[in-house]
């Protein structure tokens, strides 16, 4: 079976640290990190992944910006995406569902939600 | 004389037909008489078991002894699969267990490698943010600095509301004072209302016996219902690892001052 790759967009390095140190238990996954939107834009239309997770809350580019884009682009309509956020900024959740986000981790992040969401989208067994 | 041998011809086959079918006759009958004899020596067996009460009882006996050990058998076997099921679930649990210890480890680590990564002061108070908010879950919190000559507390950095809003905090006063001096980590009812003298855990910085601030943190993130096993590993983390990279990067700031001063009168002396 072909190796996956998941693109982590994240400005705080504690936290792609974090996610890079959970998804690693999955088997046959390699993970690129992104350190803003602009970040993540160059990296998800030059290269092919199955998956992106994005925080909400970055510099340079937001998550919601940088959601709209990759929606915009047609070889990337399918990809599935998962946001990031604090459960208080409900609205952001919304908004980034509304734009094709197909999930929604929220803070604090729990290793074992980031895998449960990262099987389902990535539809491992 | 042709018609004279035919005639013969035919007798004679007819002669060996009339013999086989007598030899299959005896045969036949010989077959009969053996199972006659056969059919007579089962019914005197079987009237002779039927005579004999003993053997039935035997028999018996044999099959119930039989019946007995089965049942047994099958005890042990459903009392062994009990075993084997209980030590599947035990092995699931600490499964789970180990899964999360696993997790807080990561946790820790990424804590503790991210707080030693920098020696800018300002990076390792956005490093502790992070933290809290990331790991700990915490809405409205404060990071306070004891001042070296007053041990004034000052609140350098916070979240969830503006840093002024934090009141200066006397040595040894309220529950932050207390205890920044005791180095007793304080949790109270993490549903009391907002109060700035009075915050829900209060984390003592100390480096070894040397205070160096505080962590006071006044409200948690709605989905944050408690504080967990983890939340407290990671204060103790946190009192400590946070304390020495304030500590670094406030030794280093001051002898980057130094350096800078030392060199700008070197080249007073020397131009």
């Amino acid at each position: 079976m072909a190796r996956q790759r998941i693109l982590i967009v994240e400005d705080s390095p504690m936290m792609r640290q974090l996610l890079t140190f959970a998804l690693k238990r999955l088997k046959g996954v390699d993970i690129v990190e992104a350190q803003d939107g602009m970040d993540g834009l160059r990296k998800v239309t030059s290269d092919h992944f199955d998956l992106a997770l994005i925080d909400i809350n970055m510099p340079v580019m937001d998550g919601l910006k940088l959601i709209s884009l990759i929606r915009g682009e047609d070889s990337l309509k399918e990809m599935p995406v998962c946001v990031i956020t604090t459960e208080g900024a409900k609205e952001d959740r919304a908004r980034a569902l509304s734009l094709g986000a197909n999930e929604y981790l929220t803070k604090p992040i729990q290793a074992n939600q980031v895998l449960t969401v990262a099987k389902s989208l990535l539809k491992m067994e | 004389m042709s018609d004279d041998k035919k005639v013969f011809g035919r007798a004679e086959e007819f002669m060996s037909l009339f013999n086989q079918g007598a030899e299959f006759t005896k045969e036949l009958l010989q077959e009969n008489e053996r199972l006659r004899h056969d059919l007579l020596a089962v019914n005197d067996d079987h009237r002779q078991a039927a005579a004999d009460p003993g053997d039935w009882a035997k028999l018996r006996v044999q099959l119930l002894t039989q019946i007995d050990t089965l049942t047994v058998e099958k005890e042990n076997v459903l009392e062994r699969l009990k075993m084997v099921e209980a030590e599947n679930r035990q092995f699931a649990e600490r499964y789970v267990e180990i899964e999360e210890e696993n997790n807080n480890l990561a946790n820790l680590y990424v804590s503790s490698y991210q707080l030693h990564s920098t020696l800018a002061l300002s990076e390792v108070l956005k490093i502790i943010i992070e933290i809290v908010i990331n790991l700990i879950g915490a809405e409205v919190f404060a990071v306070y600095v004891q001042d070296e000559r007053s041990g004034t507390l000052e609140a350098v950095a916070s979240e969830g509301t503006e840093v002024e809003i934090f009141p200066k905090i006397a040595p040894g006063a309220g529950v932050i004072g207390g205890s920044v001096a005791s180095g007793e980590t304080h949790c109270g009812d993490t549903h009391s209302t907002l109060d700035w003298e009075t915050p829900i855990a209060c984390i003592p910085l100390r480096v070894q016996d040397r205070p160096i601030g505080a962590i006071a943190i006044y409200s948690l993130l709605e989905q944050k219902e408690t504080f967990t096993p983890l939340d407290h590993e990671l204060f103790t983390l946190l009192a400590g690892h946070a304390a020495t990279a304030i500590f670094a990067a406030q030794l280093y700031s001051q002898s980057e001052r130094k350096l800078n001063t030392i060199q700008g009168f070197i080249d007073l002396l020397t131009k």
